[in-house]
């Protein structure tokens, strides 16, 4: 593969807390790729991610976000970066408009641009009645959609995301995933946890499993079903697989 | 389980929160600090006895019957506890309402509702009480030292304001429910909290002001008028202090008087408790309406980050709360001001202390706000902006913020006394900026909706910024009274900061 190919390129990265979380991890994420990241709970996906995403620094190793030294050069990195986290961070006391107006402020977004591209996105999330509503009283649902809108209206490269499904109903979960989907087709890459493995085997293209800090199988479906050696196996049934081969041989 | 049972059973549950909220208060819920706080309390309340000694030591003689003036000064000082239990018991009971998790599980519990939530105000009653005994201690033990031990009635007194504080508290807080809604409610509860404490002390002032130019509360109440307005002696207003002399039949009508207060008080409300509650929690999402933007603001990043922080700080009812406070201290030294303009006076020298004192307080405030009170903390830290920028651009939220508070009282200060006026400027300025340094140093990321316990997570922060803001205010009004002296006082204030920076964890 060519350096420019990647979107995203992890190399010996490497954690510690009380115990090692990211053992010297080797990533690489294709440009206009969704690649989801799946491993059992305290696998180090979440770690991993917000080394990537520049909230936490690496004892070791290097991450490469198109090109980019992310270590070295942050703010480059970070300004075709966006992150979602599981827990939807935004402020209680703004309307969904203003958080998007200040995500955009803090991008050094044009607002000839961000503004039309922030309605349009609060509009196709289901969020137009509540554009001039205050946060606080929002559900977990509403607020993650905040949360994403506000990672899509700076127009990242790469997006980043942690488990954003939690808390969505069906039909905003089918947003979400509807706008992630064109974000891809427009040439965004999108890298993405979950636990609901359904999401990662219609949507993504690539398919990782980390345990223990470690990539343990990556590639595509069929790839990773040749990989097991069972052909009309479920994703479901190979991670489960997979996870307790590497919780054995721990 | 039988009812009385049962009851009991909750009534040993809500004591065990209590005392696990109260300990992980002392503790910054750090576990193994426990008997570091057990041995840090008693060295306080050991240490709390010279101020006590200091401030209450000369009144231990007092004996029955008492003249006028005592009275009203006595009288005045229990009813200024009372507003402060006040204060602590609306606090206690909006958070009772708004802020625990457990209401959705008792509500749906096979139990009489009206029972639990007796239990729940008896709770807020003893809660209230149990911190004005432990805080009245110090000055209670130096009156039976000095005293006798008739002065022990002094402990039922504080008992039985603290019973009346907590029944007045759940009365306001639920007719203002009716009255307001329940959104508003909690703004209008935690305003009201805040300067129900302060109002009475600074009323004194002002009439101290207005009627003899002095910033002393004590010359009103120890006034010829004030001594002409009271009622006589035989009056029921003076029991309170009767009996905190040692009058049992006092004490013992005061103690039915609280008891039967809040018997009613729980009587009436702990029905409507749970209407209250529900009502509460249909209108957990209020949706209030925020600006409606027309078009997307153009500006540097900074700005961005200035104009989130100027709209959150606009919109946060603690700090509208505080701010509000903070404003009502500076109306006795701006009605000062306004004084001097007229008849020439040195009292006004006053002002500049108390200035700069609030001054620090606030910046302290604001700066933990926007430093450590980072609700989006992943969304800015991943923002294409170095870290410095976004702490440079919220010190300048809180700076600006400072700013537009002090400087109309500084400009006109200009006019009675430009050399006063720089000190204070410079005061405001120093005080402000310290107040903002600590809080930098020893940040520790947290929800803004955290900031009641923002002292705990760090002592040290919270002493130095204490002693940083007095120091200050020392140093200025040294500075205009004793130049030399000031010199002293500033710089071991500025010890004190070197001395905070050295021990900060974010020295490095």
């Amino acid at each position: 593969m060519k350096p420019d190919e990647s979107a995203l390129q992890v190399r010996g990265l490497t954690k510690r807390f009380d115990r090692l979380a990211v053992d010297a991890l080797d990533l690489t994420v294709r440009t206009g790729e969704f690649y989801a990241l799946l491993g059992p709970n305290g696998a180090g996906k979440t770690t991993t991610l917000r080394m990537v995403a520049g909230l936490l620094r690496p004892d070791a190793g290097t991450v490469s976000v198109l090109g980019i030294d992310a270590l070295t050069n942050p703010v480059a990195a970070k300004q075709i970066t966006a992150w979602v986290s599981d827990e939807p961070m935004i402020y209680d006391k703004l309307t969904p408009l203003e958080y998007l107006e200040f995500v955009a402020g803090l991008w050094g977004i044009d607002p000839r641009l961000s503004e039309p591209s922030a309605r349009e996105l609060l509009v196709s999330l289901g969020l137009e009645p509540h554009l001039y509503e205050r946060c606080e009283g929002f559900s977990k649902g509403m607020r993650q959609k905040v949360a994403l809108a506000g990672a899509l209206v700076h127009d990242p490269r790469l997006i980043i995301l942690d488990e954003p499904l939690i808390g969505l109903d069906a039909v905003s979960a089918r947003h979400v995933k509807g706008l992630l989907g064109d974000r891809v087709r427009s040439g965004c890459t999108v890298i993405m946890t979950t636990h609901i493995l359904e999401v990662a085997e219609r949507m993504a293209d690539r398919i990782g499993v980390i345990a223990s800090g470690r990539l343990v199988a990556e590639g595509t479906l069929a790839e990773l079903r040749q990989q097991s050696g069972h052909n009309d196996t479920s994703l479901e049934d190979m991670f489960i697989a997979l996870v307790d081969t590497e919780a054995v041989a721990a | 389980m039988s009812s009385a049972a049962a009851l009991s059973w909750f009534a040993r549950h809500e004591i065990r929160l209590a005392w696990r909220e109260w300990l992980a208060m002392m503790t910054a819920g750090r576990k193994g600090r426990k008997r570091a706080a057990i041995i840090g309390l008693i060295v306080f309340a050991a240490i709390m006895h010279l101020p006590a000694y200091a401030v209450i030591g000369r009144f231990a003689d007092l004996q029955a019957p008492l003249e006028k003036s005592t009275l009203i000064v006595m009288s005045a000082t229990i009813f200024l506890a009372w507003a402060l239990m006040l204060s602590q018991a609306i606090e206690s009971v909006t958070r009772v309402f708004y802020a625990r998790a457990d209401l959705d599980l008792i509500m749906s519990s096979p139990v009489r509702l009206a029972n639990v939530f007796s239990v729940r105000i008896a709770a807020i009653a003893l809660s209230v009480m149990a911190m004005a005994l432990l805080l009245s201690t110090p000055f209670v033990d130096v009156l039976v030292i000095g005293g006798g031990v008739r002065w022990f009635a002094a402990y039922g007194v504080v008992i039985a304001i603290g019973l009346s504080a907590a029944a007045v508290a759940i009365a306001v807080t639920i007719v203002l429910f009716h009255l307001i809604g329940p959104s508003r409610t909690r703004l209008v509860a935690q305003i009201l909290a805040a300067i129900v404490g302060a109002g009475f002390v600074i009323a004194l002032q002002i009439a101290a002001i207005l009627s003899y130019g002095t910033l002393s509360r004590f010359a009103v109440l120890t006034s010829d008028a004030a001594a002409a307005f009271a009622p006589d002696l035989d009056s029921v207003v003076w029991w309170p202090a009767r009996a905190a002399l040692g009058d049992g039949e006092a004490l013992l009508l005061l103690l039915a008087g609280g008891l039967i207060l809040l018997g009613a008080v729980m009587a009436i409300f702990s029905p409507r408790f749970a209407d209250t509650v529900v009502r509460v929690s249909a209108n957990a999402a209020p949706a209030l309406q925020g600006a409606r933007i027309k078009a997307f603001r153009s500006g540097s990043r900074q700005q961005a980050l200035r104009w989130k922080e100027f709209v959150l700080l606009r919109r946060d009812p603690w700090l509208v709360s505080q701010t509000l406070m903070q404003l009502l201290y500076l109306v006795p030294p701006a009605l000062m001001l306004w004084r001097s303009f007229a008849e020439s006076s040195d009292a006004i020298v006053l002002i500049t202390p108390v200035m700069v004192m609030a001054a620090g307080q606030l910046a302290g405030g604001l700066a933990w706000l926007t430093i450590s009170g980072e609700d989006a903390a992943d969304l800015v830290a991943t923002a294409p902006l170095p870290p410095s920028r976004v702490t440079r651009a919220k010190i300048e939220v809180v700076l600006i913020a400072i700013g537009a508070i002090f400087a109309p009282l500084i400009v006109a200060l200009i006019f009675a006394s430009p050399f006063q006026a720089a000190v204070t400027a410079s005061g405001v300025i120093i005080a402000a900026a310290s107040a903002t340094a600590i809080q930098l140093w020893f940040r520790v990321q947290a929800r803004r909706s955290q900031f009641r316990r923002r002292q705990t997570s760090s002592r040290l922060a919270t002493f130095a910024e204490a002693f940083s803001s007095i120091g200050w205010a020392a140093t200025a009004a040294l500075a205009l009274s004793i130049p030399i002296a000031a010199l002293a006082t500033g710089l071991m204030t500025a010890c004190i900061l070197v001395a905070a920076w050295k021990i900060s964890p974010r020295r490095e």
